[in-house]
């Protein structure tokens, strides 16, 4: 593959990025827009991480949050509705070397893309996924989306939405090679940041679902679990995240969980109400695709050549051939 | 021949018939078309692929096919179940099937039917039949089998009867499993093959399994071999111009698979789907050996994704597909267009529309390739003309891909898919392979999309280079990649994809024509059917017809200089193996008739009254349908 040859390339200064290195246009989101709140923690973490923006990539579908891409001062790849995971799966699989981020957004993943995010968490390429849940189309301007609620009004379901919400996590929980599920609310900027590092350091697909505002179409919708801190639960653990003083102030509603334990895991998944905060499952073991796949080695034409020639010599008729006279050493 | 080894390896079923002595002399013969067929499982496959490559390392000119029912385990002696090859064997360079077949193994009455309804079997056709269905216990088969052999010899057919199944019974406990090289045997004596050869075929066909499977068959080889010695009175000789360069000898989709492997391309994303899988079955098999990597995605649209992904940010990529995922790939096609992502798309048509004729031939899929995915998404498309084409095709295509930042679509189809025909053995060029992928700084200032105004071609930013960050889209973008819904803009933009097409055809030269440069008819024709439809040219050439062809590789951009070519002959019409509407239809006249796909874009591009000839039987038309095509038109 590519990478020694990429790798092999000597970086003659360092530099040292700011903030500003990762930003680019002013984000066209409506204020108040969840999407603001995870650029801003996405672009701390280039930051505070120091990704060469050069060899850092942002993936993304179709909807508000697929506009992500255009906001940061790296690679980007905004693509078609539905099929971010597809497209970031070959970035990584044709250059390990780059770092991988997906946006996507709740119909993005959860339907028109439904069947690549399945398959993605059995892949388990090593890249960051971020789900932005608003639990509503708002591009197209306000239909129900997968993980709208029950009952929700909207354009195309003016009676009330007719079916319970698809749940994420527990999907993604329930898929064999699951690695790293997590969940973020926008409200929360701490844990939000602390949820995106964790995600990023992991080695695996790291789904991070992240509840959102929409202000234009669902401006009360979470408005409950604003006002009352109690409705969400932060999950700490030692090896999972350790929560500030200053937030346990507020948020006093908490679990210690092993984020290695999956059927607890599953269960807190289950939950809308506390919602729950933090990393719900992380197994580090879990081989990644591209590294069963990819051979780490430097392609040469030599190598091309002899490869060929080799099958070449399996469907060979030479010339020369009578009966069993040797062939001509390949 | 060397008897006296034959001789020394007689078995004891074979040593109670008389010694070979005053062998029957052989009919010399130009070409013949031989086919084995047999319920699925039973081996007629490999036999035919066997005396296939026999044929072809005695120097033979071969053109074998693939007769496959659509099932993996159809009915046995049934009509639609027949299983086998069909092989052309010439004495020089074959190109295409040929007419209808000359002479057939059997394994039972019904495959065989199958075939004479199919009207595949010329008049007179010899046939050599498994005798063992005349005494079955159910008096149904051996009723239908007593019918069936009188009305095909009542019918001119040459039936000759052959206890296949007792005399490997002397060799073999279950002869079903055998009967293949028996039958291989046979053909061997009837054809004057080197029986040397056919038991170095038989060690290399089972050249994974024991010894003993390898002396049981040879043994059954040279069982077959006697019996026909000793019962048939007939034999053949299609005496061989060996070539003098090493010759390749593979399908059509292994010569696209050695194609991936030379173009220097290292992933390959693909979705499981007939005719097209066997191209990915074989590139699974030793990509990894050059490092590539073959990924079967979740569905057509992921393998296009990722295909277009891994392009995105390396070596340009290829997707193998065939019709129904074609039509699943398009939106991602799009959007390579639309962000001027380099990918190779092959699609190995076959018959549509929608679930269609998953094995069979079809050139349908021309129109969509071209037109195919909303808006103007101007693309590259070429169309593989032989089984040596599918190889070179990909090389190319890869090229055109990367130097003009385009989706470029190849075309194949199911008669090349599984058609084997020697080529020279290609000599390996460090100019078919991509190069490292770019990860040098770029000049600071410099444009993502910077169209040149005369090529519309842009230097593409690869992730990796520094200072050459951005975000491609599928959406309207300026030449900075920003998101742009102005006017100019979108037409500016549009021009410069539209002009990458313009571009290219400057650098491709005009078609050879084959025959004379000028006539009364011009045939035109593209992909598969080029041998078929130039061996009709020849013959009729011999017969004094002023008829030449014309046979078209890009059909998107087409080469300049095809019209000044159509000019030259009075009459030009198009041979495809799509629909187009029957003239002496009722209902159908000049002005709503559908007409074949390169018919209506010659007609469309170059305002010349082209007519066309199609058939779409499923099966690879016939030189001698396309003669008939001549002659009638050359008499209007």
């Amino acid at each position: 593959m590519t990478t020694a040859a990429t790798e092999c390339m000597i970086r003659l200064y360092e530099e040292r990025h700011e903030l500003e290195d990762y930003q680019s246009g002013v984000p066209r989101w409506c204020t108040g827009c969840g999407d603001n709140a995870i650029l801003a923690a996405v672009q701390r973490l280039c930051r505070d991480e120091q990704l060469r923006p050069e060899k850092t990539v942002f993936v993304s579908g179709i909807g508000c949050s697929s506009r992500f891409p255009h906001y940061m001062k790296t690679y980007g790849f905004h693509g078609i509705h539905g099929r971010a995971l597809p497209i970031a799966e070959g970035v990584k699989m044709a250059r390990p070397d780059l770092n991988v981020f997906v946006n996507t957004g709740d119909g993005d993943c959860c339907s028109i893309g439904a069947a690549h995010w399945i398959h993605a968490i059995r892949y388990n390429m090593n890249m960051t996924v971020f789900l932005h849940d608003n639990q509503i189309y708002g591009l197209t301007k306000m239909q129900a989306s997968p993980t709208s609620p029950k009952g929700l009004k909207s354009n195309t379901t003016p009676r009330g939405s007719y079916l319970e919400a698809l749940h994420p996590l527990t999907v993604t929980l329930g898929v064999q090679n699951v690695s790293f599920v997590a969940q973020a609310v926008d409200w929360i900027p701490e844990m939000l940041y602390d949820i995106v590092k964790a995600a990023f350091h992991h080695k695996g697909f790291s789904f991070v679902r992240i509840i959102q505002r929409c202000p234009e179409w669902l401006p009360k919708l979470f408005e409950p679990w604003l006002h009352d801190p109690q409705k969400v639960r932060l999950l700490h653990h030692e090896q999972g995240l350790e929560i500030s003083p200053s937030l346990s102030k507020v948020y006093k509603n908490q679990e210690r969980h092993d984020p290695s334990n999956l059927d607890r895991a599953r269960e807190i998944a289950s939950s809308t109400d506390p919602i729950p905060v933090g990393i719900l499952y992380r197994n580090p073991q879990v081989p990644c695709y591209e590294d069963l796949r990819g051979t780490g080695e430097l392609r040469t034409s030599a190598r091309i050549k002899a490869g060929l020639e080799s099958e070449f010599d399996k469907f060979t008729v030479w010339p020369q051939e009578k009966g069993q006279q040797a062939r001509p050493a390949a | 021949m060397n008897e006296t080894t034959l001789e020394k390896t007689v078995t004891p079923a074979a040593s109670k018939v008389r010694p070979l002595v005053g062998r029957k002399s052989a009919s010399l013969l130009t070409q013949h078309v031989i086919e084995v067929i047999s319920d699925s499982g039973e081996g007629a496959q490999r036999c035919g692929q066997a005396l296939g490559a026999i044929a072809a390392r005695m120097g033979n000119g071969v053109w074998t096919d693939e007769i496959i029912p659509a099932e993996i385990r159809p009915p046995a002696r049934s009509v639609a179940g027949a299983s086998g090859n069909r092989i052309r064997l010439g004495s020089r360079q074959v190109t295409n099937g040929g007419d209808e077949t000359d002479f057939v193994v059997a394994f039972n009455e019904q495959v065989l039917l199958g075939r004479v309804r199919a009207g595949e079997l010329k008049p007179g056709c010899i046939i050599l039949l498994e005798s063992m269905w005349r005494d079955d216990a159910d008096p149904k088969i051996a009723e239908s089998y007593a019918d069936t052999y009188a009305r095909l010899v009542a019918e001119g057919y040459k039936v000759h009867e052959v206890p296949m199944e007792r005399e490997c019974r002397a060799l073999v406990s279950d002869a079903r499993r055998g009967k293949n090289m028996f039958a291989l045997g046979m053909i061997c004596n009837v054809y004057s093959l080197d029986l040397q050869l056919a038991r170095e075929q038989i060690a290399l066909t089972f050249g994974k399994k024991a010894a003993s499977v390898i002396k049981t068959n040879v043994m059954l080889l040279e069982a077959g071999y006697h019996w026909a010695e000793v019962n048939l009175d007939f034999s053949f000789s299609i005496p061989a111009v060996r070539a003098s360069e090493p010759q390749i000898v593979v399908n059509g989709n292994t010569a696209l698979a050695l194609g991936v492997l030379a173009s220097g391309m290292e992933i390959c994303a693909m979705y499981p789907i007939t005719p097209a899988t066997s191209a990915s079955h074989y590139l699974s098999d030793v990509f990894e050996k050059v490092g590539g990597v073959v990924h079967q995605a979740e569905d057509e649209i992921a393998a296009c994704a990722f295909a277009i992904g891994a392009s995105y940010a390396g070596k340009c990529a290829v997707t193998i597909t065939s019709g129904p995922g074609y039509s699943l790939k398009q939106e991602a096609i799009g959007l390579a267009t639309m962000a001027e992502i380099p990918l190779v798309v092959v699609n190995v048509q076959r018959g549509g529309p929608s679930t269609g004729q998953p094995t069979k031939a079809e050139q349908g899929d021309l129109l969509t390739a071209m037109f195919g995915s909303h808006g103007d998404a101007p693309k590259v498309v070429m169309a593989a003309s032989t089984i040596e084409d599918c190889f070179y095709s990909i090389i190319t295509a890869r090229k055109i891909a990367e130097m003009f930042n385009m989706v470029v679509v190849v075309l194949s189809d199911a008669s090349l898919a599984a058609s084997q025909t020697p080529f020279t053995r290609p000599q390996f060029s460090e100019a078919w392979v991509a190069p490292p992928v770019d990860q040098s700084p770029i000049p600071p200032g410099a444009k993502p999309y910077d169209w040149d105004p005369v090529t519309g071609l842009a230097r593409r930013f690869i992730p990796g280079q520094p200072n050459g960050m951005h975000t491609v889209t599928g959406l309207a973008h300026d030449r900075l990649s920003h998101v742009a819904y102005d006017p100019d803009t979108n037409e500016e933009s549009l021009r410069a994809r539209s002009l990458k097409l313009a571009a290219l055809a400057k650098t491709l030269k005009a078609p050879p024509v084959f025959g004379d440069a000028e006539g009364d008819l011009l045939l035109i024709g593209w992909g598969s059917t080029k041998g078929t439809i130039e061996e009709a040219v020849e013959r009729m050439r011999t017969e004094g017809a002023k008829v030449s062809s014309l046979h078209l590789r890009f059909l998107q951009p087409m080469a300049p200089g095809i019209k000044e070519v159509m000019g030259r002959f009075k009459r030009v019409m198009t041979i495809e193996s799509n629909w187009s509407d029957r003239p002496d239809d009722e209902l159908i006249d000049e002005t709503n008739r559908r007409y074949s796909a390169v018919a209506m874009l010659l007609r469309a591009r170059y305002l010349v009254d082209v007519d066309c000839w199609s058939q779409v039987r499923g099966q690879p038309i016939k030189p001698s349908a396309i003669c008939d095509v001549i002659r009638k038109k050359l008499q209007q």
